[in-house]
């Protein structure tokens, strides 16, 4: 029982992990129908700033910043020459250049870096644990991602129903003519989106580079995780991202933790083993395809 | 700065050149077949840094030789025509570099079928060393269950009773739990799979701590080896269950980016860099000296893959002459004692190494003592040649 | 006038080309580059699953992120069937094989299966949301046969020799680049009678508007699944040839990032044309092989490459060349 209930502790905190890569995602898509497969290179790029800040001995605070800015200015950069002429254009060709990105900036780290993985350490003031519940110890930096984690939703929640600039991103997502027509300046609102997207990429890799490794090509392998949340929550909302990386997080957690036990309970324990490993790899997609069967556009679409 | 990937490393051009050099032309070309992008590529670049550093060391004697490297992006299909056009176009007979075994698996038959010789500097899978061994394929790193087969006697040896196991869902990660159990005299508490893709152990952190076994065995290379580390200290294990592991989980380049975690965890391997020879202290120095990191142990395996083929070519121009000086092992490996088994895999010593604060106050992998003495492997008796 | 003048631009490209792949093999012989008949063979094999990609892109306007699925199965069809040859039958009954005429229409129509059983959920959606459900069965499939040990998991299954074909010795490169593309070419013409047909219209009118097919009281799901399976058909093919080149398969096959590469060969050459992804595939092919024998660091040049093509050339290198 007690093992139940840390595996769904885990579960939520994988889900706020992958929350902060999904939400500016989800964000981009939704205001300018970019399917951009270069978040990876920009949760790449928050990771590697951030390590190499806190290896010149910057305090951890600041290493984030500096993670979550190199990643935002790297965006701004991307969005200004290539990506805003592609807003209005067909997915494939989104696809292919975003692709295009995601060799150029594993190749350019790996020139500025080394293909060596960088050292990123737990700040002092979070390592250690809590028992959370009795007798399981549980790390301080998991409960600090996971309050990272909120306080982005809370930000975001806040920016989007409450501010002028949320308004118009929302007006922006169903009727960019009409935005423009108001007089507002469209190129100004997506490239403060994108950057808004970029930086929480930034923050999600400077976040999880301690926890992970920092090294070329680090987020490529959680690419494809975040583009089935974002699916599954309803593309463009993020509602939808937030809800989307809580059950993402909790299936993919809690099928890894207990599906080759339920098996080894019907069959030989190595086949068991092996068996329910390959499935537990499997238990998104198949989530995902079932989600869209039932509802082609997602948990939660967003309007429009 | 190596930027350039025909390195075309000429050593001591103005003496004349052997016969069999002259026969071919002004030198000799080895091709280098390895993974350098990607995150697996800082493997791939110390075996192509440390083969380098040895031709200029003049390794080769006067032997002009031209290392032509390329880059397979890890992928299978993409190798496969670069091990195509190295032996019909630019006429190449000797082959090393490849790093993972899925792609040596798809190569190696192409090269040896077409009269090829590969020497392999780190892969050695279980497929290629029993009934399906060739005469022209030799392996100078280890094969690949040998890794975890001392990790299990180490385990042994330090009394263990009660071990839980953890590696990744393909090949080479059931390989590792196969290997160690082999050697492994006490209990198995318990045994799980990871993903390739997966990037948070947490589960698997919970799992471990669920099972409370003595130790922990685990096989996660490079990256992933990294993030389990930092996530099993992070979930206050690092101190309360120790671990056990092989070479992989636990290079120079590990140790550099987890720092103290690594602290006091135990490790096998057929090298390090302490170990007291004269020919592994002008390596590591040398490597120190010219890259300026300390070498991993893919580096030494491509050294002494390096000093193997030097020592090989000494036997002649023909690739069967080649084989036959190659077989004998006459050269001074890194690692000391070395000879080839009959299904011409390594038989070597084992050591057991301890992550220790040096004198200067950086962590190093420090030699304890020999696990396994001139340790072959299970498939060489399957192996007729 | 300007369509006729397309089309006959189409035809003196064709020919050429057929031209060029006939001399090929004689050519690398006088350029002293006898690799260059391996180099072809990869890029018409990839050509035929590019070419039937196109067919969904192209024609449909369904963006299927899940080619390299069927692209696996083929290849797969020919990696177990070749393994249960040299052993056991498979679960004690089904025997191998390794002639071409038996493994080959097989690896088709396992394909196709797929593509049929898969098509048929995933047609339920559109859009992102097609983009995705396709991605993710590839996925199932590339997961499925990384855990499956007794073919090799994510090390891959090799293989001796290559499916026998009458009259074509199996160790032959130049008899195999040579069956290749005139696998190629027989795909190239099927598909042009296709698109020609009334089916090929009705799909094409499905890509340009939706609503209206549905409004002349047509159901467009039957059609949309039609050109699905016999994509996945082509692909399975172009798998089964790919497996024979290699003489290996491995999950590689299956991995998300072929899936995107056919992607970037029919976007490359230009989409809804015929012979767009053949020159989408042959320059991805040549390209990667000529960067990373110039540098290492190739990928920061075909990067930018793959970028300035999507800004500048936007109906594909075809549409360059018009």
């Amino acid at each position: 029982m007690t093992l139940l209930l840390e595996q769904m502790l885990n579960g939520l905190q994988f889900g706020v992990m992958l929350f902060l890569l999904a939400a500016g995602l989800t964000l981009v898509f939704g205001v300018m129908g970019l399917i951009n497969l270069a978040h990876s290179s920009l949760y790449m790029i928050g990771a590697f700033g951030a390590a190499w800040a806190g290896s010149r001995g910057v305090a951890f605070p600041l290493a984030l910043l500096a993670g979550a800015g190199s990643a935002a200015l790297t965006g701004l950069v991307i969005e200004v020459v290539v990506l805003k002429r592609l807003y209005a254009r067909d997915h494939m060709d989104q696809v292919l250049a975003t692709f295009g990105m995601i060799l150029f900036f594993n190749e350019a780290m790996a020139m500025l870096f080394g293909r060596q993985p960088l050292m990123a350490a737990v700040p002092g003031f979070l390592s250690g644990s809590v028992e959370l519940i009795p007798r399981v110890p549980y790390p301080i930096y998991r409960l600090a991602i996971i309050a990272v984690g909120i306080a982005v939703a809370g930000l975001l929640y806040y920016l989007i129903s409450h501010t002028r600039a949320g308004m118009l991103v929302r007006a922006g997502a169903t009727h960019r003519e009409m935005v423009r027509a108001l007089g507002v300046d469209i190129g100004l609102l997506t490239s403060g989106v994108f950057a808004l997207g970029a930086a929480l990429a930034g923050l999600a890799g400077a976040m999880t580079g301690p926890l992970l490794s920092v090294q070329v090509g680090m987020g490529d392998r959680i690419l494809i995780t975040t583009f089935v949340v974002i699916v599954v929550g309803g593309i463009g909302s993020v509602r939808g991202a937030l809800a989307g990386s809580l059950l993402v997080g909790m299936v993919d957690t809690l099928a890894r933790a207990f599906l080759p036990g339920v098996l080894k309970s019907v069959m030989v324990a190595t086949e068991a083993d092996a068996i329910g490993a390959g499935l537990s790899s499997m238990a998104i997609f198949i989530l995902m395809a079932a989600v869209l069967l039932i509802r082609p556009r997602g948990l939660f679409p967003s309007h429009g | 700065m190596t930027l350039t990937r025909r390195a075309a490393l000429a050593a001591a051009a103005t003496l004349a050149a052997p016969a069999l050099v002259r026969a071919q032309g002004p030198a000799l070309k080895i091709g280098m077949i390895t993974t350098l992008s990607g995150p697996g590529g800082y493997l791939g670049q110390d075996i192509r840094d440390a083969f380098a550093l040895a031709i200029e060391s003049g390794a080769f004697g006067a032997a002009k030789i031209d290392l032509v490297v390329e880059d397979d992006g890890l992928k299978p299909a993409q190798a496969k025509q670069i091990a195509n056009r190295f032996i019909k176009t630019d006429g190449i007979k000797l082959f090393t570099g490849v790093v993972f075994s899925n792609i040596l698996e798809a190569v190696a038959p192409d090269i040896l079928e077409e009269g090829g010789l590969y020497v392999s500097p780190n892969a050695g899978p279980s497929s290629l060393a029993g009934k399906n061994c060739h005469r022209n394929y030799f392996v100078v790193s280890w094969q690949n269950d040998s890794l975890h087969e001392s990790a299990g006697q180490n385990a042994t040896a330090l009394g263990y009773k009660k071990m839980y196991l953890l590696a990744p869902n393909y090949p080479a990660g059931k390989d590792a739990i196969t290997g160690f159990k082999r050697f492994f005299k006490g209990e198995i508490v318990g045994e799980g799979y990871t993903r390739l893709d997966q990037t948070d152990y947490a589960p698997e952190m919970a799992q471990i701590r669920a099972a409370n076994p003595e130790a922990v065995f685990q096989f996660h290379p490079g990256g992933l080896g990294i993030a389990f580390l930092r996530q099993y200290q992070q979930a206050g294990l690092v101190g309360k269950i120790p671990m056990v592991l092989a070479a992989p989980s636990l290079d120079a380049t590990t140790l550099a980016a987890v720092g103290d975690i690594a602290l006091g965890m135990d490790v096998t391997s057929h090298w390090n860099t302490d170990l007291d020879t004269a020919a592994n202290k002008a390596f590591v120095a040398g490597f120190m000296k010219k890259f300026n990191r300390v070498p991993t142990y893919y580096a030494s395996q491509g050294y002494d893959t390096a000093l193997a083929m030097a020592a090989g070519l000494k036997g002649g121009a023909s690739v069967e002459a080649i084989r036959g000086a190659l077989l004998k092992a006459d050269f001074s490996s890194v690692r000391g004692k070395f000879r080839f088994g009959a299904n011409q895999h390594p038989v070597q010593d084992w050591y057991g190494l301890r992550v220790e604060r040096a004198p200067d106050g950086k962590l190093a992998l420090v030699t304890k003592g020999k696990i396994l003495s001139d340790h072959g492997d299970a498939y060489a008796a399957q192996c007729k040649i | 006038m300007a369509k006729g003048f397309a089309v006959r631009r189409e035809q003196v490209l064709g020919v050429a080309g057929l031209l060029l792949a006939l001399v090929l093999p004689n050519l690398a012989v006088a350029l002293g580059k006898p690799d260059l008949v391996t180099l072809g063979t990869q890029i018409a094999i990839y050509a035929i699953g590019a070419v039937s990609l196109d067919l969904l892109i192209g024609y449909t306007g369904l963006s299927s992120f899940g080619h390299a699925a069927f692209f696996g199965l083929g290849g797969y069809t020919v990696g177990i069937l070749a393994f249960h040859a040299a052993g056991e039958p498979m679960f004690g009954v089904i025997p191998g094989a390794t002639e071409a005429w038996i493994v080959w229409p097989l690896a088709i129509g396992v394909a196709g299966v797929a593509a049929l059983a898969i098509g048929a959920l995933s047609l339920r959606t559109e859009g992102v949301s097609f983009i995705m459900i396709t991605l993710a069965f590839a996925e199932m499939f590339f997961f499925l046969f990384v855990s499956l040990k007794t073919y090799g998991g994510d090390d891959g299954l090799g293989f001796r020799r290559r499916n026998g074909l009458p009259g074509v010795a199996p160790r032959d490169d130049v008899a195999f680049y040579y069956v290749c593309v005139a696998a190629l070419a027989a795909v190239l013409f099927g598909f042009s009678r296709l698109v020609g047909s009334r089916f090929g219209r009705v799909l094409q009118g499905i890509r340009q508007n939706p609503r209206r097919m549905g409004a002349i009281g047509l159901s467009t799901y039957p059609y949309k699944l039609a050109a699905f399976s016999i994509a996945g058909a082509g692909a399975g093919l172009a798998g089964a040839l790919h497996a024979n080149l290699l003489r290996f398969v491995s999950p590689d096959m299956l991995h998300w990032t072929m899936s995107g590469d056919f992607m970037i060969m029919v976007v490359l050459g230009g989409t809804g044309t015929l012979f767009g992804p053949v020159i989408g595939a042959a320059v991805m092919v040549l390209l990667q092989s000529w960067l990373a024998q110039w540098t290492e660091h190739w990928m920061i040049v075909m990067g930018p490459v793959l970028v300035l093509v999507v800004l500048f050339a936007r109906r594909g290198i075809l549409g360059l060349l018009r």
